[in-house]
């Protein structure tokens, strides 16, 4: 699967290949199931999880309440460490601003360590239009990379793949991107990770200049932190002359002593371990130590149209750690993919909607493509009610109304498509408001029961087609109370 | 004591033999039963799928219907969360849109006395053994919003094994969703279906002969699919189960 995420077709119908591709619902299921019990585990450790949990929703929320004073705050921070603060409204603004940073270095090459944030504004291909070639460094990435494919996991973007399908495409594409896979490359785990090692090693000592996302900005001191396993991030953050950031304006945490129930919430949330291998931080720049020169690209793309949202805005809090990916039945059928969007899975079925809007197909789906059954809620580390997100962003779907986009207060109309559905809503909630209607559809529906179809004409087919129906009873239950016990205690059938 | 059943839609209309059943129990253990026949609809479908303005007049009559009753028994933990989650909220909401406090102080009222079947028979009646007999091999389904909106825990379990001649199964992978959902059964078929495929496939690997749940609505798609994968199980209401006994055991 390649290409943008623009034109996606809406859930259910990029889901609806998912759900029959065998090889990547046994890839999704055997990673989730096995992320999964190893987090329950490793959570299950901390007596006072529930205490950081909350400890964690209160500093974001605190943080993104006065978001304004500590991005101010950072940008004095990090100026006054040596770097410079760039502030980007959209993907163009922050793709045109770091093509032209690299342009300035006279470099036509970039390594970077795995960054959200340049995924959701198209950078590589932004950069690529510009002559210059960026390569992906975490081990993940770079399978997604070389594979001309998209991520389809927060924390494991190459989930869907096997490590037999990883073989096939470090054997076929490693070579037209640098250093070619070893001669008989097995599918061993560690015959891989050497492939990509031998690989990705010329490519940090070569590279002039670093791409990189981070996980926190802490304003007090102006630091980035990068929360990783593999080393690969580090090496993009000290390595090269020039190292670029681009983080989204949301990342911020006032102080370093907040992050302190982050690095125990993420590593644990994420990856199942108490600690994560790497933690890199990094403030402006160090004579003879690192980068000489440190620019920061601070991302806004729709966040604070997402902060004005007062029940959305709860998205934000998000410290990307993928529990909610990891728990989600949905998610787990569907794949990555099917969410259109660099973040998929629960978070992504409310951050999307709402760094982009709800105009697309793809986005307007999204709100749709959960069950509601609050898994995502319980293992969310920052407490993110997404349920209550889905069905706010369904009521705006299918409702309209007031939103903020680029800053400006407007005013949604109901999306098309859903004019039978609320026809049908609003015809239910007369009958319901009218007993003696509902009654009588009841004995209607009772007294055809023997000619009712078994399979449903319309709408009703996406039932019929994998489920049968239930048999419609002889006689409602109301009418069997009023029967046998209506003239004794029975309501006044008002 | 003197409640009043709220059957919900669903159960009235397609499955009136959990509301028998839920008589036939509280009235065997001494409680009141009444069934205001004014009732309908608590709103969740509209609610949840986004017609939060649809939902709303029907949760305003679900409070006139109940509202003077000591309390509402429901069988639907999905139902039940509702009232108890969801009523509040959307009262925080007409707040918060400057409607005033008008909804949340006609819907205070029912929130507190809103309670799952499973949840009054163990919180307000405290019993566990309800002297029910039903010599079967069952496997429990916890259904999503009676599992984490409620916060039933482990009151079915503790209800179902005393059951005189039950034999209960542990159903692997419980705690995930049967893939209902509402209108996500219909909006995203083909992800509700392999939901719904893996927890009948889970449910027969443990030789029971019922799947029993708290939710007519999660047994409705899990009976459905089992019917059309032939499986020989069938889907079973807790309420069914618990009403059961050996002078009257369940056809």
């Amino acid at each position: 699967m390649s290409g943008t995420y623009l034109g996606m077709p809406a859930f259910p119908a990029a889901a609806h290949e998912a759900v029959r591709d065998r090889t990547l619902r046994g890839n999704l299921r055997h990673a989730t199931h096995t992320i999964r019990a190893k987090r329950a585990k490793a959570v299950a450790e901390v007596s006072d999880w529930a205490a950081l949990r909350e400890a964690g929703r209160q500093i974001k929320d605190h943080t993104l309440r006065h978001l304004d004073r500590y991005l101010v705050q950072l940008e004095e921070s990090v100026t006054a460490a040596g770097g410079v603060v760039h502030w980007a409204a959209d993907a163009d603004e922050a793709n045109r601003i770091v093509a032209e940073l690299v342009r300035a270095t006279g470099e036509s090459e970039v390594v970077k360590v795995k960054s959200m944030a340049t995924q959701e504004i198209g950078l590589n291909e932004a950069l690529e239009a510009e002559g210059i070639r960026a390569y992906e460094t975490d081990l993940a990435e770079l399978i997604v990379q070389l594979g001309k494919d998209r991520p389809s996991h927060i924390l494991v973007p190459a989930i869907h793949r096997n490590r037999g399908e990883i073989r096939d495409i470090f054997r076929s594409e490693m070579a037209e991107w640098g250093r070619p896979a070893p001669e008989g490359l097995t599918d061993t785990p560690a015959e891989l990770a050497e492939a990509a090692r031998l690989h990705l090693r010329e490519k940090f000592l070569r590279a002039k200049v670093g791409i990189s996302g981070a996980n926190f900005m802490v304003a007090e001191t102006g630091t980035l932190v990068v929360v990783e396993s593999e080393g690969n991030g580090r090496m993009c953050v000290t390595l090269p002359e020039t190292l670029i950031s681009v983080v989204g304006i949301e990342k911020i945490v006032p102080t370093w002593r907040d992050l302190e129930v982050f690095l125990q919430t993420l590593p644990r949330s994420s990856t199942a371990e108490r600690m994560n291998p790497y933690t890199s931080t990094w403030t402006g720049t160090t004579d003879e130590d690192g980068p000489n020169t440190f620019h920061l690209v601070l991302l806004d793309n729709g966040r604070t149209d997402t902060l004005a949202d007062q029940v959305g805005r709860q998205a934000l809090r998000c410290i990307r750690c993928s529990a909610c990916l990891n728990v989600c039945p949905v998610y787990e059928r569907a794949g990555g993919h099917a969410y259109g969007s660099v973040y998929p899975g629960p978070i992504g079925a409310i951050l999307s909607p709402q760094l982009r809007g709800t105009q697309s197909e793809i986005d307007a789906s999204l709100p749709y493509a959960s069950s509601l059954c609050g898994a995502c809620y319980e293992v969310c580390p920052v407490a993110i009610d997404i349920p209550e997100v889905l069905v706010h962003l369904r009521e705006r779907v299918v409702q309209g109304g007031p939103v903020t986009r680029g800053g400006n207060k407007v005013v949604l109309r109901p999306a098309k498509g859903h004019a039978a559905e609320r026809a049908a809503m609003r015809a239910s909630r007369w009958a319901f408001g009218h007993p003696g209607v509902l009654r009588t559809g009841q004995r209607l529906a009772s007294r055809s029961r023997r000619f009712l179809p078994r399979t449903l004409p319309g709408p009703g087919r996406a039932w019929s087609a994998s489920r049968d129906l239930p048999q419609v009873p002889a006689e409602p239950f109301r009418d069997w109370w009023q029967r046998t016990r209506g003239g004794k205690d029975g309501g006044d059938g008002k | 004591m003197r409640v009043a059943l709220f059957l919900t839609c669903v159960n009235d209309t397609l499955y009136p033999d959990t509301g028998r059943a839920v008589v036939k129990l509280l009235t065997r253990l001494g409680v009141e039963v009444d069934f205001p026949m004014a009732q309908t609809c608590c709103g969740q479908a509209h609610y949840n799928t986004g017609y939060r303005h649809e939902a709303e007049p029907l949760a305003v009559k679900f409070s006139d219907v109940f509202r003077d009753y000591e309390a509402i028994v429901t069988p639907s933990g999905s139902c039940g969360a509702m009232v108890r989650e969801l009523y509040p909220r959307m009262g925080e909401r007409a707040r918060a849109e400057g409607r005033g406090d008008a909804l949340a102080a006609t819907l205070a009222p029912v929130v507190p006395k809103t309670y799952e079947l499973t949840e009054f028979l163990v919180d307000v009646l405290g019993v566990t053994d309800v002297g029910a007999y039903y010599p079967h091999k069952v496997t429990y389904h916890p259904t999503c919003h009676g599992l984490r909106g409620l916060g039933l825990g482990d009151r079915p379990r503790r209800l179902l094994q005393a059951v005189k001649g039950l034999e209960l199964a542990e159903l692997p992978g419980a705690e995930e969703c049967c893939g209902f959902g509402g209108t996500f059964a219909l909006k995203n078929s083909d992800v509700s279906a392999a939901m719904g495929v893996d927890k009948v496939r889970n449910a027969e690997s443990t030789g029971a002969e019922v799947l029993c749940a708290a939710d007519n609505s999660c047994l409705m798609h899990i009976g459905g699919t089992m019917a059309r994968l032939r499986v020989g199980m069938r889907p079973v209401h807790i309420a069914e189960i618990l009403a059961s006994t050996e002078e009257e055991p369940l056809a």
